[in-house]
């Protein structure tokens, strides 16, 4: 039992309970909020996981090519097959709005329509493992781009998720027992003066007849 | 319009360049620091950073967490995958749910 530190008067009471509707209303909305934000971040992070499982994998296996071609390779040939590339690649960032969290959304743009259009080398000197290290990772940048968009949204919502908890559990747990204990302490007083007050009455009316009437 | 950007150990990320990304070849931590913080000043949206360099640059990673851009975005490198980005994946579910459920 906390009661808080007013007054016990009457509006104080009233200030109260308005309050205490305030913070029920509050509640009910913010806790809706927590669980939609739930149930989108749990899809985002089902995705978010298999996502990430295929990139590391494609990734990973890319590497592998490209060791295997730094390999059979001199290290000059190398480095100049992929000194210039021909595609170039920006992306342009929109955001989306999920339950007022801001996130973003990636939309690649290529320099050249072909998306396939990767191999920035002639195909006489270079090594077969670089153009697959190199298609591998062309074939996966799509993903990999969603992944960049998922995993972002995922952990703003992680963020936001746990603000609205703690604020869901502060009304839950503080603020609403808090208000309700307050109100019950000043209407017990209000009633407790009340009736302090009729008995004083009937006791000054016994006196005064007393006096004058000598009952 | 952003670019992307792709940190990491040269090894790693010289493939990237075919796709028309930046690549930026690190070497030592203070290089690294340096060259993230650019990039986060810059407009870049995403910047795809190998696990091994991602494990120098910790702090500075966690401040962009909650900005909308960059993306920081952990990739396996040449030595391997260390785990590092499902690891994270966890870290958020853990944050948002108060436990580890997923398997």
């Amino acid at each position: 039992m906390a009661v808080m530190n007013v007054n016990p008067t009457r509006m104080e009471l009233t200030n109260l309970k308005r309050k205490l509707v305030t913070a029920r209303r509050g509640h009910k909305l913010l806790k809706d909020k927590r669980d939609e934000l739930m149930r989108q971040f749990l899809e985002l992070v089902k995705e978010n996981k298999r996502l990430r499982e295929r990139v590391e994998g494609a990734v990973s296996e890319a590497n592998k090519h490209f060791s295997m071609a730094a390999a059979s390779m001199s290290e000059e040939s190398l480095a100049v097959s992929l000194m210039m590339p021909s595609q170039r690649m920006s992306i342009e960032v929109t955001e989306k709005n999920i339950m007022s969290v801001k996130t973003p959304v990636f939309v690649p743009e290529y320099k050249l329509a072909d998306k396939g259009e990767v191999y920035s080398y002639g195909l006489a000197f270079t090594s077969g493992d670089l153009d697959e290290g190199v298609r591998t990772l062309s074939d996966i940048m799509p993903d990999m781009l969603r992944l960049a968009e998922v995993e972002k949204t995922c952990q703003l919502l992680s963020s936001e998720i746990e603000k609205t908890r703690r604020r869901v559990n502060a009304l839950e747990y503080v603020m609403i027992p808090d208000y309700e204990d307050t109100i019950k302490y000043i209407t017990m007083k209000l009633d407790e003066n009340e009736r302090s007050n009729t008995t004083r009455l009937m006791k000054i009316k016994d006196m005064m007849l007393q006096q004058s009437h000598n009952f | 319009m952003y670019k992307i950007a792709v940190l990491g150990d040269r090894e790693s990320i010289c493939g990237f360049a075919c796709l028309g990304l930046e690549t930026i070849s690190v070497c030592g931590e203070d290089d690294a620091k340096e060259q993230f913080r650019r990039l986060v000043k810059e407009d870049y949206a995403v910047i795809y950073i190998t696990e091994y360099c991602a494990e120098m640059l910790k702090g500075e990673i966690s401040e962009t967490e909650n900005q909308i851009t960059p993306s920081v975005i952990l990739i396996p490198g040449v030595k391997g995958n260390t785990g590092k980005g499902m690891e994270n994946i966890g870290k958020a579910v853990e944050k948002a749910v108060g436990s580890l459920i997923l398997d």
